[in-house]
């Protein structure tokens, strides 16, 4: 089962948190806070395993996490999931994201929280994988936005046009997360 | 009003959406949350208006607070409102705001049953999807026992998106509703074998969830398990079956036989580095299951070691973690085939990345010997001074401590060595550890008697220089040792130097800023101290040494006394007294001494931890009984019961206290008060204990100087452990050279030398004799103590819930809740799952169903008034019908078959257990490559189970039913549903028997309605064939068709290498027919081969499957094919062909389908079969024996059998009905037989005859 799935900044922003395990809000930026303390004093090349926090369970659950660029993904699991398919799942995961967002980068997590959130519910369902074939998943997020364009349809034009007119000056930072550049060598499982 | 209208939506544009809130925030820098808090109120007026999009746009912004750690659960029933939204955009928005911050006690919960209900049964996939989804996040006990049922229902969705999601989220159901997983569970299995590999991964990954917590219960399904461990090429599947394998070995040994070699081949064959690593591991776990029984497993064992070795020394650090990581796994069983990597291991102990010296650093535990451990430990101490972080340095502290004091002390030869090295720990800045040093210092001084005279002046020295341990606040932990220091000193005191000295440092005025603990036991040493001092000092002539040191204590004691701890106050002015006393008696010149170590003579002897709880219960007395009456039952609850023991925990005796009323308290305290100001000796605003001793007379003028020192001090006089290593290797040298000399007399002082020692060392290190005679004595256990008790499972654990048996038959009780008409219609209907994938069958079941709901709020009403009478019409009903059909009814029939069954297995208690027991028994030695295939056999003979949504034969009256239960009541219903229950419990055994029909089995089978009789067991039988051989390749071969494709059917071949060479590159082609093509991966070219999917090594078999298309069933045909494969020497490869012939029988497109006799006389009685018979003569066999045949070679099952009658029947993949009548007398059977299609009936009547003209 995984726990928890954390996506924070090198600054320990989090810009997406996914309990699949209850705990109330303090305690959820502490555990953030007390994660992103473990994982951002390592290097970028030692092994992506560690133990958890004592806060989100102690050594029975495993922090698995890859960083990219600026941001961490870190997955909280406990030991039924296989190590090295988590990390093939974040890869997935986050090329998903890629796919999805068109050169996914920081920006796009945080001003579109909720379409990671809805992209991420199609991999991960309440701790468990739900489907690990990028293909598939990014067939159902795509299938499931135009559904929500055509409902919009002439009612959500002005409010469209509106946040056209406001993005226009959203500050411009280089969009390129680049997902190639830390390479963890991990041959891939067969999609199916 | 239309005015306000447009306002409003003019509004909203400019209303703040999730993009302006995230860039509001990241321009507030300076003043984040005074911005959030006015976007909240923005929030709060939004959520006050009508339009739910504005709703929508509020709860959207909400979720991004909450991720920021800003508490939402005040909108809670604003996020329903959105949730329950008809747009699937402001849904969802609500379903995630739901998702992220509602949990068990979010009391709207309650509110959203239906409208997740309602979501559940939309005709809109990704409505439910997201219902689904959202529900898997906050699925409360009440949620999940009203839902379960349709979620059920889900799981046989025609699209396999919302099939996954259902499945998954039955594991959160089951967590929450522990009663659905028996009635839910045959679905479940189903969903192994469902036909998308989404869905069947989701199912796997639900019952290894469930099987990781109680693995017993699934333990059946392990034949299931390993032909989808076959089968599968899906790594994500592959992987958390052979993870679950690793869950189930360790109850049953033989299953880690059964799997040691397909799990070999994978590990040989697989490039994904994931799968082989947990191949690894369960091979791992089913070594350590064996390791007891099976002696001969070192190629499996070497195999791992060596595969992990690769792993580690990749340059990839995740897979050296995940290296080092099973290589404990291993240790533990087998430390010598980890010895022989001791190199590899110590050098990851220099690795940069912490994760990785951490696991070494675990494997080093098994790496000791008594030749090796000084200088394993010397390293770890280097470590331990160049560590930086604190946690790391932790973990080394105990690894060393857990390396040393492993079995016994067993690998330590010199004790000296070992105390220095634990003196020299407690230099550890800011360790937790101090304790566990502790009482490592007391148990070696209390266990090894040798060492004590050295132990004494270490923690002399120790105590001496206190001062360094203390000085540092950060140091505070460490200060524990001067505990063990103490005690030490004073309990061996006959032992010390200087006696004086240590009392005179025990009793410094420092010692009172240490912990009470600590403090107490200082007091009571130092009394002890005394008493020895005394004893010495007495003997001389000179009495004022004597008196002097009486003094002492009396001008020292008086700071402990004025102790905040209650226990140092207690000794110290114990001893106070009784020093003052004996200073009085010395005055007199008497003599103390004797009288005064009396006080503390006697030796102390180590209790075992777990003594006390293991005395055994004297016989004669109860626990449980009442020693006083029990009160009686009159009384009220509230009383509380009158405290008999001392023991009564504080509330019970509170109350007592709260009688006195708040007006009096007040009055007290104020009286109290009072008297305390007048009080000129009352201290007032409560002073620290530090204090409290300053202001004593004699002790403030001490100046309390805080030695910092960042540098630890080389303490004067401690010797350093290093001097030991080299000292150590000297002994050894001289030893060795003295055992020489005198070989054999050695060897028996040595045996009485080691006392209750363990005695396990391997034997080169038997040469090295402790520097010491030492005695560890063991420690006390009570006479006859009982055996060892495990730590029982955590009771809150949720998933100790889910302990359900699961093989038991399902009872009538034992179904979820139907809340409504719709629901209980889908439940009943598997025929609908599993056929219509086409949406036009589906279409007029969905209106009928949705009438139906309109129909169920009247009805609901009538329901609950008469739902009582229902109950008992029901049973009544049931009754009748059992009646009416007598002996022919399903019912019975299905029970006597129960019985039956149960009857046959002569050891086991149920059926399926003895299935188990049979599929483990199958293949003793696995290694042998004739078991392996017959193992592969007994997988692939399971094959042709009829998948999900069997229709079974009564499936012609269906639709009648379906048009009748309109407008009938529920009870009949009911019963179908139950009907249908039970022919899937009747399936799911006939399954089961398909398996090991080769061997056992028909007996059990062909006993219907007639008695239970004795029978022998039946031959081993194998449906595989010889499909071609060569000096390289043998090729066995069966077919069974593919009831979900009416087209389709599936060859099954096992290869199996015969030569001593490697086998690759094997590609499978066969020359198509107009009516039957081998099914090709789309893009390539009617003639092209097909690869096998695996690799053999000598002597290795493997299956593979290949589906073909074929389009007339009625005659039988032969298809020609080639194999094609390298050969590779170690020198040499050579391309080898071998050319088949392929067969199918007629026989080979029946599928075994269970069929009720009522529907087999009504499929008779129609007239649309024609006939056909044939006889058999000197047929040489039970009954039983040639039924059992039949239905194994042919796919027939029985229908019903009497004395020398059976009816059988099977269906062809396209639908054929195939009857048959069997009778036999003396050595002629003569077989009657039925059908829709005579050419494949007169085809599969000469294929019979075949067979049995073969026997």
């Amino acid at each position: 089962m995984i726990k928890a799935i954390l996506i924070f900044n090198n600054h320990g922003k989090p810009r997406l948190i996914r309990f699949y395990q209850y705990f109330a809000e303090d305690m959820q930026q502490q555990i953030i806070r007390e994660t992103f303390h473990l994982v951002s004093k390592r290097d970028d090349n030692v092994c992506n395993f560690l133990e958890g926090g004592s806060l989100i369970g102690g050594s029975d659950y495993k922090l698995i996490y890859r960083h990219y660029a600026t941001l961490y993904f870190v997955f909280c699991v406990d030991s039924s999931e296989s190590e090295l398919g988590i990390l093939d799942l974040i890869q997935v995961f986050v090329e998903t994201l890629d796919k999805c967002f068109e050169n996914v980068c920081e920006l796009d997590l945080i001003f579109h929280m909720d379409r990671v959130h809805y992209i991420l519910q199609e991999v991960v369902m309440g701790g468990m994988v739900l489907e690990t074939n990028m293909n598939e998943i990014v067939a159902q997020v795509e299938v499931q936005n135009r559904m929500e364009k055509s409902e919009g349809g002439l009612s959500a034009a002005p409010a469209r046009a509106v946040s056209a007119v406001k993005n226009m000056n959203l500050p411009e930072i280089p969009r390129n997360i680049n997902i190639g550049d830390i390479n963890i060598k991990v041959p891939s499982l067969s999609p199916f | 009003m239309a005015l306000k209208i447009v306002k409003g939506s003019i509004d909203r544009m400019f209303d703040k959406n999730l993009q302006d809130l995230v860039r509001g925030i990241r321009n507030h820098k300076e003043d984040e949350a005074k911005y959030i808090s006015t976007c909240i109120d923005e929030i709060k007026q939004e959520l006050k208006q009508d339009n739910i999009a504005v709703k929508a746009n509020a709860v959207c912004k909400l979720t991004y607070l909450q991720m920021l750690g800003y508490d939402v659960s005040w909108a809670a029933f604003n996020i329903v409102e959105v949730m329950s939204s008809s747009k699937f955009t402001y849904k969802r928005i609500g379903y995630l705001a739901a998702s992220q911050c509602f949990h068990e006690s979010t009391d709207v919960i309650m509110l959203t049953t239906n409208q997740i209900r309602k979501d559940l049964s939309s005709p809109n996939q990704y409505d439910t999807g997201v219902a689904l989804t959202g529900l898997s996040c906050f699925v409360t006990p009440d949620l999940a026992r009203d839902l379960a049922n349709d979620i059920m229902t889900l799981m046989s969705h025609t699209k396999p998106y919302i099939r996954k999601k259902a499945v998954l989220i039955m594991y959160k159901v089951f967590l929450k509703y522990p009663e659905s997983l028996r009635p839910a569970f045959p679905r479940l299995k189903e969903k192994l074998e469902d036909p998308d590999p989404g869905v069947q991964s989701a199912a796997v990954n639900v019952i290894c969830e469930l099987a990781r917590r109680n693995p017993k219960n699934y333990l059946s399904l392990a034949p299931l398990f390993f032909k989808l461990m076959t089968s599968s090429t899906n790594n994500w599947v592959l992987i958390k079956i052979i993870k679950l394998f690793g869950a189930l070995t360790p109850l049953e040994p033989r299953l880690g036989k059964k799997l040691i070699e397909p799990l070999t081949n994978l590990i040989h064959s697989t490039s994904a580095m994931s799968l082989l690593y947990e191949c690894v591991n369960t091979v791992i776990a089913v070594l350590i299951s064996l390791s007891s029984g099976m002696p001969n497993h070192s190629a499996s064992i070497q195999l791992c070691v060596q595969k992990l070795r690769i792993l580690i020394e990749d340059s990839d650090q995740n897979l050296k973690y995940l290296g080092l990581l099973a290589m404990s796994k291993i240790l533990k069983t087998h430390p010598k085939s980890v010895q022989s990597h001791k190199d590899l291991i110590l050098q990851c102990l220099d690795d940069k990345d912490e994760s990785i010296r951490l696991r070494a650093l675990d494997l080093l535990y098994g790496m000791v010997s008594k030749k090796n451990l000084m200088e394993i430990v010397k390293k770890l101490m280097l470590h331990v001074d160049k560590a930086e972080g604190t946690t790391y340095r932790d973990e080394l502290l105990t690894k060393i401590i857990d390396i040393c004091s492993q079995s016994n002390y067993q690998y330590i030869t010199n004790f000296e060595w070992y105390i220095s090295i634990l003196v020299e720990l407690t230099r550890l800045e800011g360790t937790r550890h101090g304790h566990l040093i502790a009482s490592q210092m007391l148990d070696v001084a209390i266990r090894v008697k040798a060492i004590r005279v050295f132990a004494v002046a270490q923690m002399a020295t120790l105590l001496d220089n206190a001062h360094l341990l203390t000085g540092n606040m950060q140091r505070n932990g460490i200060c524990e040792v001067l505990y063990a220091a103490a005690w030490i000193c004073g309990e061996f005191s006959e032992h010390l130097e200087n006696p004086m000295q240590t009392l005179e440092a025990m009793l410094r005025p420092k010692v009172a800023t240490l912990p009470g603990h600590i403090q107490a036991v200082y007091v009571q040493n130092a009394a002890k101290l005394f008493a020895t001092i005394l004893k010495s000092q007495e003997g001389n002539t000179d009495s004022t040494a004597a008196q002097d040191t009486s003094q002492l204590m009396i001008d020292r004691l008086p700071l402990f006394v004025q102790s905040a701890n209650l226990e140092v106050q207690e000794r110290a002015s114990c001893i106070l007294q009784l020093v003052k006393y004996i200073q009085k008696l010395q005055q007199k010149d008497v003599e103390v001494a004797e009288e005064v170590n009396a006080l503390f003579a006697g030796e102390l002897n180590p209790v075992a931890p777990k003594a006390q709880k293991k005395v055994p219960v004297p016989e004669g007395l109860d626990l449980d009984a009442w020693i006083n009456e029990p009160p009686s039952e009159s009384e009220s609850e509230d009383e509380q019961p009158k405290a008999i023991f001392a023991k009564e925990e504080p509330k019970h005796s509170r109350p007592r206290h709260t009688e006195v009323d708040e007006k009096e308290l007040a009055r007290r305290r104020e009286a109290r008060k009072q008297e305390q100001a007048n009080n000129p000796f009352y201290i007032k605003a409560s002073p620290s204990s530090q204090k409290v001793y300053q202001d004593a007379p004699g002790v403030e003028h001490i100046p309390v100087v805080q030695i910092d020192l960042s540098v630890p001090l080389k303490v004067p006089g401690l010797p350093m452990s290093d001097q030991y290593v080299k000292l150590e290797e000297e002994r050894r040298q001289k030893e060795r050279a003295e055992k020489k000399k005198k070989e054999k007399k050695k060897r028996k002082e040595k045996r009485s030398g080691r006392g209750k020692k363990h005695d396990s060392g391997p034997e080169s290190e038997e040469d090295i004799t402790p520097a010491h005679q030492v005695d560890i004595v063991t420690e006390e256990m009570p006479e006859n103590a009982l055996p060892s008790d495990d730590d029982d499972k955590d009771p809150n654990d949720p998933h100790k819930a889910l302990d359900i048996d699961l093989d038991k038959p399902l009872a009538d009780s034992e179904k979820l809740p139907v809340r409504s008409h719709r629901a209980a219609e889908a439940a009943k209907s598997p025929a609908e799952d599993g056929e219509t994938e086409n949406a036009t069958s589906l279409e007029p079941k969905k209106k009928s169903s949705k009438e139906k709901r309109e129909k169920k709020k009247e009805k609901d009403r009538d329901r609950k008034k008469s739902k009582e009478e229902k109950k008992k019409k029901k049973h009544k009903h049931e009754e009748k019908e059992e009646d009416l059909l007598g002996g022919q009814a399903d019912e019975p029939a299905v029970q006597s078959e129960e019985t039956s069954e149960v009857a046959a297995p002569p050891t086991s208690t149920s059926a399926e257990v003895s299935d188990l027991d049979f599929w483990l028994s199958n293949a003793p030695v696995p290694s042998n490559t004739q078991e392996a295939a017959t193992v592969a056999a007994a997988a692939a003979a399971e094959a042709p189970e009829p998948p999900a949504g069997t229709v079974p034969d009564s499936e012609p009256d269906e639709p009648k039913d379906a048009e009748m239960e309109e407008t009938k009541s529920s009870k009949h219903k009911k019963k179908k549903q139950k009907k249908e229950k039970e022919e899937k419990e009747k399936k799911k055994k006939k399954k089961h028997h398909h398996h090991h029909h080769h061997s056992d089995g028909g007996g059990e089978e062909s006993v219907q309605n007639g008695t239970v009789e004795e029978e022998e067991p039946l031959p081993p039988m194998s449906n595989y064939c010889l499909l071609a051989e060569n000096s390289y390749i043998k090729m066995v071969y069966d077919i069974q068709g593919n009831l979900q494709d009416g087209s389709q059917v599936v060859v099954s071949v096992i290869f199996e290498n015969k030569c001593d060479s490697f086998l690759k590159s094997m590609e499978f082609n066969v020359l198509d027919s107009l009516n039957s093509k081998l099914q090709r991966p789309e893009g390539s070219g009617p003639h092209d081969g097909l690869t096998v999917p695996f690799q053999l090594p000598p002597g290795v078999s493997n299956e593979a499957r290949f589906v073909f298309t074929v389009q007339s069933i009625v005659m039988p045909q032969k298809l020609k094919g080639t194999l094609t494969f390298i050969v590779k020497n170690e020198d040499s490869s050579t391309h080898e062909k071998l050319d088949f012939k392929l067969h199918f029988t007629c026989t080979s497109y029946l599928i075994t389908t269970p069929c009720y006799s009522d529907a087999f006389a009504k499929l008779l009685e129609s007239g649309d079969l024609k006939g056909s018979s044939v006889r058999l003569e000197g047929v040489n066999m039970p009954f039983h024996h040639l039924l059992a045949r039949i239905c194994f070679h042919h796919h027939f099952s029985i229908v019903e059998r009497i004395d020398s009658c059976a009816s059988m029947y099977s269906r062809s993949i396209q639908g054929h009905h195939v009857c048959l009548l069997v009778k036999t007398s003396g050595q002629t059977v003569s077989i009657d037989a039925k059908c829709d299609e005579p050419t494949l009936l007169g085809n599969v009547l000469d294929e019979i005859k075949q067979t049995f003209s073969q026997c």
